[in-house]
């Protein structure tokens, strides 16, 4: 990997270079200026979001006061981190079958992984819905299944799309590697558990560090497929605010956001502080 | 290959056992409710920001259950839900039309006189409705018109009240409106609107009436800024348009943020009277709760405590007395005249028509 | 690393492999056949099927009048204003994401990192959210006007206007084409280019000969993953755009939510799959099928 001697050259000079830096600059002012909007209207101190009337913290109040908010954040981090779990264990192994093995059928599986990712949002929730509607009492005979508390439909749906996203990603990490190393460790007769939990799993570890990622970011932000599944006691934030921006945008959507934002920027600080210490450990072995 | 032979065969099979259990039959009977009697927690499904959490919490201090609100943006978006069946939600709070559609479809109950007496609280007004004869399945909840809203420190006070102020070029140029109206983007109200400009119901399935409608919004669509069903009181507050088409509360609500002077009126021409109602959903699994719950909110001081939080009219001819007097008297909760004012009704296959003319004039 | 065996010997492995292959893979193949190909069976049953007085969708009466009704010029027009539209952003992303990717590719490891998070970050905010927030930045006072009217850039009110449902759009997206996109510049081997440059190849041939098509899986990757949202997207055209003009999402959602008709909604899907699905076909056909 002696990349940085090739890198310097990489990067053009002069001119060039000022512009590649204002170019990227810019695409980060554009990437953040909503979200300055957003925290700075948190503290806004009227009924409107767009119209500034001083500081306040009564959104924040607003909000720790709103139980049915706090209900809903917990529903969608429930629901984040079980479709999150699922999708990763499912697609990595699809990812695998497709990527590591030949087998009869591979490809029409193949193209059928490939289906959620090209079908837009619109259609998959119409999808989800009209198979919901006729099949959720079929659903309910499954052992431990019970559609009626929401939180499984929205599982389902979220994992039905997330397997294709983490499959596609760890796939392209698969593809990359040399499977010589996992040859060479079947060679000395490691059994294929082995080869996978000592030399594939850490080697893709990346992919599937950013197919959880992908994950976690589809299941919060979606809308569009949660709103046409979502049933009692399962309405997540992002269907909850869909329905208060409808009765008037107040600034309590943003300080519930901001809340969102800044416990999802620990998490990932938490997880990259953790990602190093973990890498710290291995090169001091 | 044959995998996708295999994929289309076992479609097809689900298709066709879906097609043979299609027709379920209908031969429940609803289990019978006294007064004050309750059978569990309640799963009530509710527009968003419609109900005092106050009453909640009282109610379940009351009567020992807890109540779990859902929410929902619009009347189709619930009825997709309970649709589905055993969707676990024991009350909802349909709009007119959408009760008839509900009756029809077998998915709501009749309300149990015996578990309701407070049934009788309901103002004459309301006790008879087109939506639901005898208002036999549903008790009015809220109610409130469609009309527009206006910012007149722009426009002066002295304007016509007419849905000319929406859709014609001459009123548009005299007041400065052009690129500053909001119209509702929902097919019957914005059709409707139109239908009513020109004089016609706004139940009307005429298809060359429909024609006409269509082509005032069309030519209305240059001088329109947006299509909004929900932000339309904000878009008029923040000065993005002058004009808006809108609900009588969220107007309420929102004029009490400007800076500017408003007003809010149904056009003369007439307009949509609206009326949300409480039913109880046919697969309810918690019945009993659901129509003391329904009783709860009837009674004469509750109904006042939710009008006078949410601002919208009260059905209920006892809670009248408890009901604050400033918003008794503003003539936009309770307009004086209410003769021009006309229900959406369901217009059956003819529905589909007003999506399609809508869309047809916006493109 | 050929192990020498008898055939028979060889043939059973193989067998044995493609068995552990389809057992790894079984999950998501039941998983994916319960909850996406059978739902996707029910939307073209629907599709097929029939509107009730009431708006149910009843699956009787067989029938093609809802894919009769796609040769509408209503149909038409509100499909290719929405192809034209997703198309106009893919491109713009594809325009702003790439020197972004090449730069975030050329930084030390750290920074690097931080780059990639910085453009995850804003998108663990919600989508309406976001999109509310870009409505006060474009309204006629807000930041976006000002500063556009204030570089002499012209009538800098796009709210309500195409152009800020494409800014909306472009927005959302950006990030899925600049992920892919990085993963593909990461991997390119520069001592290519430097070969290349070592040749007095210019910088323009360098590139067009040896970075963009090492780069063009991300380049695919990226189009759909952007491309795709935007032709189904009816949350940004409404609440940037006014909902002025009929696009494909709001046109299938209406169906659904308004008219309740199951049927043209089902077909109008439908449809929009089997564009995508051509679509990507010729994609893949023209530069090999590696996401």
């Amino acid at each position: 990997m002696n990349k940085g001697a090739a890198l310097s050259t990489a990067e053009p000079k002069g001119a060039s270079r000022w512009a590649l830096r204002m170019h990227s600059l810019l695409i980060y002012v554009f990437f953040y200026a909503p979200i300055v909007v957003l925290v700075v209207y948190s503290f806004n101190d009227a009924q409107l979001v767009g119209d500034w009337r001083g500081f306040s913290l009564g959104w924040y109040e607003a909000f720790l006061d709103n139980d049915n908010i706090q209900e809903s954040i917990w529903i969608s981090v429930k629901v984040c981190v079980a479709s999150t779990v699922i999708s990763v264990v499912l697609g990595t192994m699809a990812a695998l079958s497709l990527e590591r093995f030949r087998w009869w059928g591979q490809k029409a599986f193949d193209a059928v992984l490939y289906l959620p990712i090209i079908i837009p949002d619109v259609t998959m929730a119409v999808m989800m819905l009209a198979f919901f509607n006729e099949t959720s009492q079929l659903l309910n005979l499954i052992p431990g299944v019970d559609l009626s508390s929401g939180l499984e439909k929205l599982v389902f749906a979220h994992v039905a799309f997330n397997i294709s996203f983490v499959s596609v990603v760890v796939r392209a990490r698969l593809a990359n590697l040399d499977a010589t190393m996992e040859e060479a460790a079947s060679d000395l007769y490691a059994n294929r558990w082995q080869t996978f939990r000592r030399v594939t799993l850490p080697q893709i570890m990346p992919g599937i560090i950013g197919g959880a990622l992908l994950a976690i970011t589809l299941s919060l932000d979606d809308v569009v497929v949660s709103s046409f599944v979502a049933s009692v006691g399962g309405t997540p934030i992002s269907v909850y605010v869909f329905g208060l921006a409808r009765k008037g945008v107040t600034p309590l959507i943003n300080a519930v956001s901001v809340v969102m934002l800044s416990a999802s920027m620990l998490l990932i600080l938490a997880s990259l502080g953790f990602q190093r210490a973990t890498q710290f450990a291995r090169e001091e072995k | 290959m044959k995998k996708w032979i295999a994929l289309v065969a076992l479609i097809g099979v689900f298709s066709i056992m879906t097609a043979a259990c299609g027709s379920d039959d209908e031969t429940s009977s609803f289990k019978q409710c006294e007064a004050g009697e309750t059978d569990g927690d309640l799963a009530f499904y509710n527009w968003t920001e419609y109900m005092d959490p106050d009453l909640i919490t009282a109610f379940q201090d009351e009567y020992g259950v807890t109540v779990t609100e859902d929410f929902y943006p619009s009347n189709e978006e619930m009825v997709a839900k309970v649709q589905v069946g055993n969707s676990g939600y024991d009350m909802v709070v349909p709009s007119d039309y959408m009760v008839s559609i509900l009756i029809e479809e077998g998915l709501i109950q009749p309300v149990q006189e015996a578990a309701v007496p407070n049934k009788g609280n309901v103002d004459a007004l309301f006790a008879n409705p087109p939506y639901d004869p005898g208002a036999e399945y549903s008790a009015a909840y809220q109610w409130g018109t469609t009309g527009i809203g206006i910012d007149i420190g722009v426009t002066g006070a002295d304007i016509p009240h007419t849905w000319g102020l929406l859709f014609d070029a001459d009123l548009a140029e005299q007041y400065g409106l052009s690129g500053k109206i909001s119209l509702l983007d929902d097919p019957r109200e914005t059709m409707g609107a139109a239908l009513k400009y020109l004089g016609y119901s706004l139940n009307s399935t005429s298809d060359d009436e429909l024609a006409e409608a269509e082509a005032v919004i069309k030519d209305a669509v240059s001088r329109v800024a947006a299509f909004d069903s929900d932000q339309y009181s904000e878009l008029v507050v923040s000065g993005e348009t002058i004009v808006g088409h809108g609900y009588s509360g969220n107007f309420l609500w929102d004029f009490e943020e400007g800076e500017s002077e408003y007003d809010y009126f149904v056009p003369e021409e007439g307009g949509t009277v609206w009326v949300d109602n409480m039913a109880v959903v046919s697969d309810a699994p918690h019945p009993c709760t659901a129509f003391t719950f329904m009783n709860f909110l009837l009674d004469a001081e509750n109904g006042a405590q939710l009008t006078n939080f949410n601002w919208y009219a009260s059905p209920n001819g006892a809670a009248v007395p408890f009901i604050d007097q400033e918003v008794l008297d503003n003539p936009i909760i309770y307009p004086p005249d209410q003769s021009k004012l006309e229900y959406i009704a369901d217009t059956g296959d003819f529905e589909i028509n007003f999506t399609d003319s809508l869309t047809r004039a916006r493109s | 690393m050929k192990r020498v065996a008898t055939p028979g010997l060889e043939t059973q492995a193989v067998k044995e492999k493609a068995r552990q292959g389809f057992l790894i893979g079984l999950p998501s193949i039941v998983y994916l056949i319960i909850f996406f190909i059978i739902p996707l069976g029910y939307v073209i049953a629907y599709s097929f099927a029939t509107r009730s007085r009431s708006g149910r969708t009843e699956l009787r009466d067989w029938n093609v009048d809802a894919y009769v009704r796609l040769g509408e010029d209503v149909v038409q027009a509100v499909a290719w204003r929405s192809l034209w539209i997703a198309a106009l952003t893919t491109v713009i992303c594809l325009l702003l994401a790439y020197p972004l990717a090449f730069y975030i590719s050329t930084r030390r490891p750290v920074i690097r990192n931080l780059l990639l998070v910085g453009i995850m970050i804003p998108f663990w905010s919600n989508f309406l959210i976001r999109t509310y927030a870009w409505r006060v930045l474009l309204s006629s006072d807000g930041l976006f006007t000002k500063v556009v009217e204030g570089l002499g850039l012209g009538d800098g009110r796009i709210l309500f206007t195409r152009p800020a449902v494409i800014l909306g759009l472009v927005y959302g997206y950006l990030p899925f084409m600049v992920l892919p996109l990085y993963a593909s510049i990461d991997r390119i081997d520069w001592s290519l280019v430097e070969g290349a440059r070592d040749l007095y190849a210019s910088g323009w041939k360098a590139f067009r000969r040896i970075v963009w098509p090492l780069s063009r899986p991300g380049v695919i990757a990226g189009s759909i993953l952007v491309f795709v949202p935007s032709f189904g997207a009816y949350v940004t055209p409404a609440i940037l755009g006014g909902n002025k003009e009929s696009l494909m999402g709001s046109y299938i959602v209406d169906q659904f939510m308004d008219a309740r008709n199951g049927p043209l909604g089902s077909s109008l899907s439908v449809l929009v799959l089997g564009v995508m699905l051509i679509g990507t076909m010729i994609y893949f056909r023209q530069g090999g099928r590696n996401l």
